[in-house]
């Protein structure tokens, strides 16, 4: 499983896990995970429209039809879910936000006959599903997005940890927020035609949600849930190799998982009052 | 003025037993999810409630793997999902949302296997866009005990724990200040979501049913703050935005490409979206209308 | 407060004049006070009387309708680092992986691009830091498992590792038990003195205060009164204020403030061994 269409697979695998642990640290950091969930999963929409528009197999301006439909409409869902979240309930924003996008992906998908089989692999990924050339723009994506967000890392923090604070030092809620899921759009983007639309959001919050339970220091929550990201992709890879399901199932239930684990870390942590320089204990909670 | 009937209801509109039947399920899911759904929106747990129609989309692929009908399986998974979240017992809206999304990841995780096993076994290719997307058109004369029953069971919940819902969804300390069980209520409001979205899936699919349940609450919280009423105008909306949906998709089979029509979850979701950016228009409107009126009056005063 | 100019401190924050309308409604009218450096200022109000709407104008967030805000003797505006804010009701996340350290390092930098690599100067300055707030002992401790003065404290330490000329506290005693309260009060006062910061704290009540208050601003119904102790928590000023008639109530060392006509109260005080013109706190 190492050689031939697989390397293309194992190469795309690492960069994808890389960048969903970099940006779903902060996604979980900010309880974004309706947005994370939405944002890839509306961008289906817009792949059933460059097939609608080129073809399954047709490019646009060079690259892959599908992955600029995916494109345009991560990003017009992120700005979508960014505007009417400013007017209204965030949650409600976010999820009329995928509603639409969803219906117009249904919309595109009827008026072409023929994307049937696609629709599959492009909902849950496909082990073998990255052509070679489709590796260069995934690179740049990903370098982008990884970037990103290591520009944005201070006043991300202080935004998502003190954001009224942030404020008064001119660091505005609503550019940070903007900013953020434009990095959660170009992020799923590049990983979907990988992992699949509906479980890109699992490898974002799966590792990130259990690796902050292991450590209290920021920058090596970071390093862990990239780790964990990474291993849970070359498991799934491999497994999905050698059975031939599809990979969003391991990487569904693997993030599940990882958070199960990490949830039964803590409470033994709390149970038994492991000292982490004063006190073990969530001292406020809130109903 | 019968020719320009016509040209807005296509022909053979009002004799069509599908269209029939699917106005009046859609009515009745309309109904159900504009009053369960108005708590979801008044909870923050939009999430949730997408969460539990997406989930759906594993249930209906393993009632298709078992031959029964996609209703019962999106019933079924959907309150297992629903009882795993209240279980994972988070209560910060933050961490339930996470505690959603893994739940959420791990169905879709199951249910993109139960679709692989589905086509390999019984190679319809079909299979996925059915069941996450639905038709309205696909609710036959015989779904509409079943639709009806179950409505009437969601919405019985919801009456009964109405005030007490109420309560605990505005605040919860207050709500078990005055001695309203609050796990207890929120399990109960679980199941009648659960039962709602699993409609609304059955109808328009498990991945649109999302809009029913969120938009027209949604839009009617901005129209009127009082919950009885918010409760009569979401239904309102919601039989409104499905029954033009359905009107629609009718008539776009006279539409290019000729002969396919356009599906009718869209129009629903679009319907159900441009109701919303219009009561915010609206709400909006009467905001300033205020605003000027109360800065005559202080100008009034001060100037009297 | 009312001394003449050149025998005072300089002043940092000026506020001359401000009245601010919210929603066709007069929120703040013709409030004036200065705080110095080194001083320890409460603005005192009742809940919804306006002290955070005031706060939010300091901080350059609001725009008055009238008067002007200076800070330093310069316009106020938007990101000062002169002014280190503390906001009310802050929720950390116990979920969240961050130590109380790293949260003071955000109030170093955190409002500049990229990821700030530690230099050994910014470990020593956050270190100085918790330090002065007695946060040495949770340093390392997830922020969000602290208490509630823990927090605080960790939060007043964030807002002033940036070297701040002026502190800024909207209502860092509520939710704090009274051993807390004293804590919270003991390091800010410490700091106003040691540091010549000014501090300006918003609270309700004014009575934990007391001991390091070097003067106050009393806000009602959107009008403020300011100076020493003496010289505004008296019956004829507020009274002023409210528009109704007030009662200053002084029992031990605590002062209660009591709004409404009741004549028999000063006979009842009597009875009760209270000095007449006692306050009661609505």
């Amino acid at each position: 499983m190492f050689s031939g269409i697989m390397t293309t697979t194992w190469i795309a695998a690492t960069m994808v896990a890389l960048v969903a642990g970099t940006v779903g640290f902060f996604v979980v950091l900010r309880g974004a995970a309706f947005a994370a969930h939405a944002v890839p999963h509306g961008s289906f929409g817009g792949a059933a429209g460059a097939a609608l528009l080129v073809g399954i197999d047709g490019s646009i301006l060079g690259v892959s039809g599908t992955i600029v439909g995916l494109l345009v409409f991560a990003v017009g869902g992120a700005l979508g879910i960014a505007w009417l979240g400013r007017r209204g309930r965030h949650d409600v924003a976010t999820a009329l936000s995928l509603v639409v996008m969803l219906g117009l992906g249904l919309l595109f998908l009827s008026l072409s006959q023929d994307y049937a089989p696609a629709i599959y692999s492009l909902l849950f990924g496909e082990v073998t599903g990255v052509p070679s050339y489709d590796l260069i723009p995934m690179a740049v994506l990903g370098a982008a997005c990884i970037g990103a967000t290591v520009l944005l890392y201070r006043p991300l923090m202080l935004s998502s940890v003190l954001r009224e604070v942030g404020e008064a030092r001119g660091v505005r809620g609503h550019r940070v927020e903007t900013g953020f899921l434009l990095v959660v759009a170009l992020a799923t983007t590049m990983t979907v035609p990988v992992v699949g639309v509906l479980l890109m959001f699992s490898l974002m919050i799966g590792p990130a949600a259990g690796a902050r339970c292991f450590t209290d220091n920021p920058r090596t929550a970071i390093l862990l849930t990239v780790a964990i990201a990474v291993l849970v992709v070359w498991i799934a890879v491999a497994v999905s190799y050698l059975t031939n399901w599809p990979i969003g199932f391991f990487v569904g239930v693997s993030g599940a998982l990882v958070y199960g684990v990490g949830r039964a870390w803590t409470a033994h942590r709390v149970r038994h009052a492991i000292p982490d320089g004063g006190r073990a204990e969530p001292v406020a909670e809130l109903a | 003025m019968s020719a320009s009937l016509g040209a807005i209801f296509g022909p053979g509109f009002f004799g069509s037993a599908p269209v029939h039947a699917a106005l009046a399920g859609g009515a009745i899911v309309a109904v159900v999810t504009g009053a369960v759904g108005l708590f979801t929106v008044l909870r923050s747990q939009a999430f949730a409630g997408h969460a539990l129609g997406e989930v759906g989309a594993t249930g209906g692929a393993v009632a298709l793997l078992a031959g029964t009908s996609p209703l019962y399986g999106y019933l079924g998974i959907a309150i297992a999902a629903g009882a795993v979240i209240e279980l994972l017992g988070v209560q910060r809206p933050r961490a339930r949302d996470l505690a959603t999304g893994l739940v959420l990841g791990a169905g879709l995780g199951l249910a993109a296997l139960f679709l692989y096993l589905d086509t390999t076994a019984s190679s319809t290719t079909g299979a996925p866009v059915t069941v996450l997307f639905g038709s309205l058109f696909a609710v036959s004369q015989s779904m509409l005990p079943e639709i009806v029953v179950l409505s009437a069971v969601s919405l019985a919940i919801v009456v009964a724990c109405y005030r007490m819902l109420l309560l605990s969804s505005l605040s919860a300390d207050l709500a078990a200040a005055r001695g309203v069980p609050v796990r207890v209520i929120g399990v109960a409001y679980l199941v009648a979501l659960a039962v709602a979205v699993s409609l609304a899936a059955a109808t328009i699919g498990a991945v649109l049913a999302t809009a029913l349940v969120i938009g027209p609450p949604a839009s009617a919280l901005r129209l009127t703050k009082r919950p009885g009423l918010a409760v009569l105008v979401a239904s309102v909306i919601g039989i409104v935005a499905v029954w033009l949906g359905v009107l629609l998709a009718y008539d776009s089979f006279y539409w290019p490409p000729a002969g396919t029509g356009w599906p009718v979850s869209f129009f629903v979701v679009a319907d159900v979206f441009a109701f919303y950016l219009l009561s915010g228009a609206v709400a909006r409107l009467r905001q300033s209308a205020r605003r000027q009126r109360r800065a005559r009056e202080v100008a009034d005063v001060a100037g009297g | 407060m009312n001394a003449s100019p050149a025998a005072l401190p300089e002043a940092v924050l000026g506020v001359d004049g401000v009245s601010v309308w919210l929603s066709g409604r007069e929120v703040l009218h013709d409030v004036s006070f200065t705080v110095h450096a080194g001083e320890f200022t409460a603005l005192i109000g009742a809940n919804g009387s306006g002290k955070t709407t005031l706060f939010r104008v300091i901080l350059g967030l609001l725009a008055p309708g009238a008067g002007s805000v200076l800070i330093g003797g310069r316009p106020r505006a938007r990101r000062n680092p002169m002014i280190g804010y503390v906001p009310q009701k802050v929720f950390l996340d116990p979920d969240m992986p961050l130590r109380a350290r790293d949260v003071v390092a955000l109030g170093l930098d955190g409002h500049r691009l990229g990821v700030g690599f530690g230099s050994r100067r910014r470990r020593e300055l956050v270190e100085e830091m918790l330090d002065a707030v007695d946060a040495g002992r949770f340093a390392d401790s997830r922020v969000g498992y602290l208490s509630g003065g823990e927090q605080q404290r960790v939060l007043i330490a964030h807002a002033l590792v940036g070297r701040p000329r002026m502190l800024l506290l909207d209502e860092p005693l509520a939710n704090l038990d009274i051993g807390a309260e004293r804590e919270v009060v003991e390091v800010l006062g410490r700091v106003a003195r040691e540091q010549g910061i000014a501090v300006l704290i918003s609270a309700h009540d004014m009575n934990p205060l007391l001991p390091y208050m070097d003067g106050l601003v009393y806000l009602a119904s959107g009008r403020a009164a300011s100076g020493t102790v003496e010289e505004v928590v008296r019956p004829e000023v507020l009274s002023r204020l409210y528009g109704q008639h007030v009662d200053v109530l002084r029992v031990h060392d605590r002062i209660l403030v009591v709004a409404g006509a009741d004549e028999r109260l000063p006979a009842l005080a009597k009875q009760a061994g209270l000095e007449p013109g006692a306050v009661a706190l609505r």
